[in-house]
């Protein structure tokens, strides 16, 4: 039941910086730890996230195991123009996620 | 090992300033509480401040999944018999753990839940603290943000509240301490860096970023009495919700504030 939780302005005006925020579901398990009975627990963790502005690349992030579960980023960028953010998380064992988010600038 | 480890604990506990061997049981006055929330760094209120910050918020939307999925033999979600849960949940973790006629003893919400999957489902219950369980509690408790706790008044909670206080007010364990020796006693005080809070239970269930995960109010007390070297008790176990059931009252009148975080 992965989810995203997204933070971005519904408006602004045209040269605003804006902030955006995501948060996704995810354990990041780092791959260092063992169970009681000594056996590794292997890796699972997103290893990249990337935001797009109407199809343009404006975000992207490598994560490492010493980030910490449900890893949350934020950044800003200009509102430009009217349209879409797309955000994908990708990771090991096949995870992928992708959220949305539109913004109407003035 | 062992007796170094003692020795490191009633050092930190000597530097904390915490008098082992005081043995006072002073409640707080109620204008003196104060929510775990007010103890915390800036940093970690504003992740609980920003809904679409505060990672407890995943566990809700899960939690809304699954009011709406039907269960079991048969086959009903909770929806289909308590609709919709903003107006029928509004409240309803502010009196809880409450009295249940057939079981006789109080339940806390983890259970209600169960019993609720258990009787009018008829599905298997959902382990404690599985993210179905904690995420369908922390839906429910959700709906009562901001709601005063009031704490069920019925009669046949009485000595179950009054166990649950004595609990709180024994020592126990390894160190000797009672709950009250810290959260009553030294609840201004921090402990090896973390503050002391004061005992009061208003938004579980809490993301708490050292579990970097959401986790139940007796997986918090099961926390603690680890560290008292205490005996512990399995989840769900009487004594636990005993002891829920009279820190709830402690809480009487302050906010919920659930999916909470702390450090």
């Amino acid at each position: 039941m992965a989810s995203a939780l997204i933070n971005v302005p519904g408006k602004a005006r045209r040269g605003d910086v804006i902030e955006i925020k995501t948060l996704m579901s995810h354990i990041m398990e780092t791959g260092y730890r063992h169970t009681a009975a000594g056996q590794v627990v292997p890796r699972d963790i997103i290893t990249s996230f990337t935001c797009r502005y109407n199809g343009v690349e404006i975000f992207r992030a490598d994560l490492f195991p010493a980030i910490a579960a449900n890893p949350f980023l934020t950044f800003f960028t200009v509102a430009r123009e009217s349209g879409k953010f797309d955000f994908e998380w990708i990771g090991d064992n096949g995870f992928s996620e992708t959220a949305s988010a539109m913004i109407s600038v003035e | 090992m062992r007796s170094a480890g003692t020795i490191a604990v009633a050092a930190l506990l000597v530097a904390a300033g915490i008098a082992v061997s005081r043995l006072a049981a002073t409640e707080i006055p109620p204008a003196e509480r104060r929510s775990g929330y007010t103890f915390m760094a800036p940093d970690t209120k504003a992740i609980q401040d920003d809904d679409t910050a505060n990672p407890g918020m995943l566990w809700t939307l899960d939690g809304e999944a699954l009011w709406k999925r039907k269960a079991g033999a048969a086959d009903k979600a909770c929806a289909d018999c308590h609709h919709d849960a903003r107006a029928s949940m509004k409240g309803v973790a502010a009196r809880y753990p409450a009295y249940d006629r057939v079981l006789g003893r109080p339940v806390n919400l983890e259970q209600r839940i169960n019993l609720c999957r258990a009787r009018h489902q008829e599905a298997t219950p959902f382990a404690f603290e599985s993210r179905d369980l904690l995420a369908l509690t922390a839906f429910v408790a959700e709906q009562s943000r901001g709601a005063a706790i009031a704490p069920d008044t019925a009669p046949e909670l009485q000595p179950f509240a009054a166990k649950g206080r004595d609990f709180f007010m024994r020592r126990q364990g390894q160190l000797n301490l009672g709950c009250t020796s810290c959260h009553d006693d030294n609840w201004d005080k921090h402990l090896a860096g973390s503050a002391v809070t004061q005992a009061l239970p208003t938004g579980y269930p809490i993301y708490r970023l050292e579990w970097q995960s959401l986790g139940s109010l007796q997986r918090r007390l099961r926390n603690c009495i680890t560290g008292m070297r205490a005996q512990n008790y399995d989840y769900g176990a009487p004594e636990l919700v005993e002891l829920e059931l009279y820190l709830m009252s402690r809480a009487r009148g302050m906010q919920i504030e659930t999916p909470a975080v702390r450090p």
